[in-house]
Parts: C-alpha cells; sequence; structure tokens
C-alpha cells in the first residue's frame, strides 16, 4: 500500500497552518508566519494531550500524534495514508463513520464508541470529528480527536453503585439509612421483620440480607404464610411424618428442614393463624421444629426474616396476633419507606427501569419526554417500586419511537386525580398547578395529548367562574388576551 | 509451516478492522505455493465474535488472519490450538499472498 503524505508547499499565510519543505525531508508540515520562526507541525501535535488525527478527504491518515499512538498502538511513521478505520478499529468508524456526514458547514460531531487497541484491548473511546477547511471555505479534511473514556466509564459505574445494594436502588435519605444498617444487619442472626407497603422491596430486601451474610452459601427459602390454608401450611413448615394424617403417605421435611444452615423467610407473617404463631413461637425459643405426627424434633439452625405489610401492632389490638411472638421477631425492624417519601428515587429507579428493560427486551435505549417524565414524577405510586417497574415496562412495550411520551403510559396515569402539576416549562409559558388552583379533570375520558388537557382545563375553569371570561383568565393565571386567544384556537367561542 | 484451511474475516476486499464487527469472511481450503486454493465466500446474519469463533472451530480452521481482535477471543482460539495472526492491514489476496510465502506476522501492514 502506497504510503502518501499528500503534503504541498504553499504560500504561507500568517497565522495559519501551512505545509513547505522541511527539515526532515522532502515534504513535512511546518506553521509559518505564527512566530518569528517556523513550528513543526508534528511536534505541536505531539505535545496535544488527546490523540488527534488529521485525514484527507478520503479518511486516509495524514497526520497523527503520540497520544493517539500511545492509545492504539501502532507505529507512528507506518499509518500514513491508511485508511483511518484500520488503524483506529473504532466501531464507530465502521457504523457510523462522523466524517461522512460532515461537510463545510457543519459543526463537529462527536459519537462515543470502542476501539481494539495492539494490545487486543477494547477501549471506550469518544471521537470529535471535524471538517478542515481551507482558506476559502473548501473542505479538504478531517480532523479527529480520540479521547479515552475508560475512566469516566468507570467512574459512572462507581457513581451508580454507590446508589445500590445488591438490587436495591435508591440515594435518598431514607434509602441511604437502610444501606446503612443491612451490611451490620446481615452479619448478625438474629430474627429480622421488615415491614412496608407493598411493592416496596421487602422480598429483595430478605434476599440481600441472605446473600450478605454469612449464611449466604445456605439455601433461602421462602413460603407465603397467607397463601395456604391453616392444615397444609402446618405442613409445609413444619413437615409431617408418613401416616400422620390421611394422604400422608410418606415422610415429608418442612421448610424449616429445607432451610437449615440457611434462612427462612416467612412472607405476610400478618395473616399466618393463630395455632401455628404459637408453634413458630416455640421454634423460636427452642431452635427445635417437631413435625406433624413425630414425637422427634429436629434441631433447625435457621434464621427467620419475616415481613408484613400489615400493622402488626394493630393486629396484636384486635387479638389476631400474638404480643408475644411479635416480640420475639422483632428483634431488627427494618422499615421500608413508600416510593412517594423517597425523594429523588422515583427518577433514578425510572432510569435504571428503562435501561435493564429496554436491554431485556431487546429494544433501542429509550428516553421519557419531559411531559412523561412529569407524569411520572408527580404519580403517588400506592404499588411503590413493583407499580414503578410495571408502568416502565408497560411504557417500553407500547413505545415503538425512540422516546416514550404520555400517550406510551398506561390511561389511569393521565386520569383527572393523579394529574396534581402540569407544569411543561418553557414549552408552556403558562403554567399552573392544578390542584392548588382548585380545578381538576372531572371527565371519564382519558385524554393524552396537551391541547385536549388544556381544552377541557379552559372549559372546566369557565363552567366554575359562570361563563365570565375575566375570572376564567385570573383563576387559570392567564392574561384574558391569553385565554382569548387559546378559546379561539380550541373553538371554544 | 503451511495451515490447510484459513479464515480471514472481510470488510469489502480487505482484512476486516474488527473481528467481531465482520459479516463477511473468507475461508480458504488447500492453499498451496501456487497460491491457488478453494475459496468460499460465508455472509454471517449478524456481526459476533461469538458466532466467527464458533465457525472456525466447526470448519475445523487452523488459521485465522484478521486485524483487531479482542483478547479473550484471540485466547480462546489460540486454546482451541487455531493460529491467530492478528492487526493485519491490507487486501485479504495480499494477506494470502503473504502468508503463503510465510512471511506474515501478526501486525503488518501490506
Amino acid at each position: 500500500m502506497k504510503k502518501v503524505f499528500g503534503h504541498n508547499a504553499n504560500v504561507p499565510v500568517k497565522g495559519s497552518i501551512r505545509v513547505v519543505a522541511g527539515r526532515r525531508g522532502a515534504a513535512l508540515p511546518y506553521i509559518n508566519n505564527l512566530f518569528k520562526v517556523s513550528i513543526d507541525f508534528f511536534e505541536l501535535l505531539d505535545e496535544i494531550a488527546i490523540g488527534v488525527a488529521v485525514l484527507s478527504m478520503d479518511r486516509k491518515i495524514v497526520a497523527m500524534n503520540q497520544t493517539l499512538n500511545a492509545l492504539i498502538g501502532f507505529n507512528q511513521k507506518e499509518v500514513f495514508g491508511i485508511a483511518c478505520a484500520h488503524i483506529l478499529r473504532s466501531d464507530v468508524c465502521l457504523q457510523n463513520c462522523p466524517a461522512l456526514s460532515l461537510n463545510e458547514k457543519s459543526s463537529p460531531k462527536c459519537i462515543e464508541g470502542n476501539l481494539i487497541n495492539m494490545d487486543r484491548q477494547l477501549i471506550p473511546i469518544r471521537i470529535t470529528s471535524t471538517a478542515l477547511k481551507d482558506i476559502d471555505g473548501n473542505m479538504v479534511g478531517f480532523v479527529e480527536t480520540v479521547e479515552d473514556i475508560s475512566l469516566i466509564r468507570k467512574l459512572d459505574e462507581t457513581t451508580r453503585h454507590a446508589y445500590k445494594f445488591n438490587n436495591i436502588i435508591g440515594r435518598s435519605p431514607e434509602m441511604e439509612k437502610i444501606f446503612q444498617i443491612l451490611p451490620s444487619l446481615a452479619q448478625s442472626d438474629s430474627s429480622v421483620l421488615i415491614t412496608g407497603e407493598t411493592g416496596t422491596g421487602k422480598d429483595m430486601v430478605a434476599e440481600t440480607i441472605h446473600h450478605s451474610s454469612n449464611r449466604a452459601k445456605g439455601p433461602f427459602v421462602k413460603i407465603n404464610c397467607g397463601a395456604l390454608p391453616e392444615t397444609l401450611l402446618e405442613s409445609e413448615l413444619f413437615g409431617h411424618r408418613k401416616g400422620s394424617f390421611t394422604g400422608a403417605i410418606e415422610n415429608k421435611p418442612g421448610r424449616f428442614q429445607q432451610a437449615h444452615n440457611g434462612t427462612l423467610y416467612l412472607t405476610e407473617i400478618g395473616d399466618l393463624p393463630l395455632s401455628l404463631q404459637v408453634k413458630l413461637l416455640t421454634f423460636l425459643d427452642d431452635k427445635e421444629v417437631f413435625p406433624l405426627g413425630s414425637v422427634k424434633g429436629f434441631i433447625a439452625d435457621v434464621r427467620i426474616i419475616a415481613a408484613t405489610h400489615r400493622n402488626l401492632e394493630q393486629r396484636v389490638n384486635d387479638n389476631r396476633f400474638r404480643k408475644d411472638l411479635l416480640y420475639r421477631l422483632n428483634v431488627i425492624r427494618l422499615h421500608l419507606p413508600p416510593l412517594r417519601d423517597r425523594q429523588g428515587d422515583i427518577q433514578l429507579l425510572i432510569d435504571h427501569f428503562l435501561n435493564t428493560l429496554s436491554t431485556q427486551l431487546g429494544k433501542k435505549k429509550l428516553s421519557l419526554s419531559r411531559k412523561a417524565l412529569k407524569i411520572l414524577l408527580n404519580y403517588h405510586y400506592p404499588g411503590n417500586v413493583r407499580e414503578l417497574r410495571n408502568i416502565v415496562e408497560y411504557a417500553v412495550n407500547i413505545c415503538g419511537d425512540q422516546q416514550i411520551k404520555p400517550k406510551h403510559l398506561p390511561s389511569y396515569l393521565l386520569e383527572a386525580d393523579q394529574i396534581d402539576v402540569v407544569d411543561i416549562a418553557q414549552e408552556r409559558p403558562s403554567s399552573y398547578v392544578l390542584k392548588s388552583e382548585g380545578i381538576g379533570f372531572t371527565g371519564t375520558k382519558t385524554h393524552q395529548d396537551w391541547p385536549d388537557i388544556e381544552k377541557r382545563m379552559i372549559m372546566e375553569a369557565l363552567i366554575k367562574a359562570g361563563g365570565r371570561k375575566n375570572r376564567t383568565a385570573a383563576s387559570l393565571g392567564w392574561a384574558r388576551s391569553t385565554l382569548w386567544r387559546k378559546m379561539k384556537k380550541y373553538a371554544i367561542c | 509451516m503451511m495451515s490447510k484451511k484459513i479464515l480471514i474475516p472481510l470488510h469489502e476486499n480487505d482484512v476486516a478492522p474488527r473481528f467481531d464487527l465482520a459479516t463477511e469472511v473468507l475461508i480458504v481450503t488447500g492453499i498451496g505455493k501456487a497460491g491457488s486454493g478453494d475459496k468460499r465466500m460465508v455472509v454471517l446474519p449478524r456481526a459476533s465474535a461469538d458466532q466467527l469463533c464458533h465457525l472456525a472451530i466447526t470448519e475445523g480452521v487452523q488459521t485465522v488472519i484478521c486485524s483487531g481482535i479482542e483478547d479473550d477471543y484471540y485466547q480462546y482460539l489460540t486454546w482451541k490450538r487455531i493460529e491467530v495472526i492478528d492487526s493485519v492491514i491490507g487486501s485479504s489476496e495480499a494477506a494470502l499472498e503473504r502468508f503463503v510465502e510465510g512471511t506474515l506476522k501478526p501486525g503488518e501492514i501490506l
């Protein structure tokens, strides 16, 4: 392959780079008229701390600095005249070359990707491509800067993990407190009672405690105390001996035995029947279980983690839960806050679910429109994190574009009492808080577009003001002219 | 030192700059001193280094001539006793020619 330097001697112009016959050989580039003496262009390039390559119009290497050479590993002298894609070996060059879309009027294009260097390492990079023009403004080539962003990526990873404990994500003060106590809590062997609304992540916390504890190599056995009838539950929990009741055709180990040397997670403990509460109490005292129909006990080395969304104190008062069992389980109590109380976590969780679910469902990386984000941030999430995840999963499935818009969200989110704030910032200069103005949507139809919502808002305000436009405009926070213009727009006159 | 079966990931007529991004491969069988061998082009449904490694193994390839290849795949192929001549820049024809001559080395710019 011919190695081309491609430089011709040109008339020097003050302050510009010109290639003239140089001291190194027949055609080496110098910068003239910038200083009193000529400057070696290659030496100048080598002083730049990020990788720089100068390319010809057919995207062949014309010049390359030492920083880029150090990054990719090719011999600096051998690369001249070779197509950039073969030297950089970047996915950007092969799939989305920024130089291809550049012209005289283009602004620089910046794309992130990766390259494989001579040491066979995959390095994340950021390529910025700019058109190189002559003094008449005609494009003569390209300048590409190549930055190694592996440190930034690592930092991103660390930052992401700072808001994470195993699979639990959050950066709100409430979650930070939980993250702080979880490691020490995992190391102890005491019983744990996890409380919190449905969908707050009780199961996840229980699993995390198990996997972070010394019992991690042992089994993690989960049983839902509210899912089975009393007799079956007793057999499930404590096991039975062959012949102990009709249908007991063989010995069956209970969950306590299965969880030996591990953790037994009793979810919905508030729904555990009273008779079994006594048996559980006995186990917590003696660490021994007696299978149904057996006189011989089994010493089980099991850590108990219980969880419920019910108010156990209330159930104790109602005589539906034993006070002594509550005290025994309540050695360490962990209350998981509802999502609406976790300041800043909704956005974090939306981003997390959007990333993971897009990947899982084989979709391109999706983003949220400002309107959709506003709706999600203002929803009160009675189903907490589980509900948020389901909403994002629904939107990712429904969305055929690259951006999730309100129309891609479940319709119930857009219903009247869910929308607290309609504030679309610059797009909607006449923004205001709906609820504080006492204006709510009362219709049953689901509206997904701003014009529809705005039209209905005006109608409702007009009705409330008895058709008086001055009052309507005031209640909407608009000038009378704005109201008139919008009424005309929506043909409400 | 002549291998019998060679695989070259292609980008147009050149050795593909990236092993993992190549969607076409040239498989050359029974290449001799004269340079004539049975050449076969395989088009892959999508670019995948795993799939290329699998292809090299199932085809019984003894030498892979490529440009940029991640170390994991390089080590894997080497472990599978496939010779990998990487960081080769140039046309596939020139690479084959140099290979037949026995002068093709990793990092060669042809």
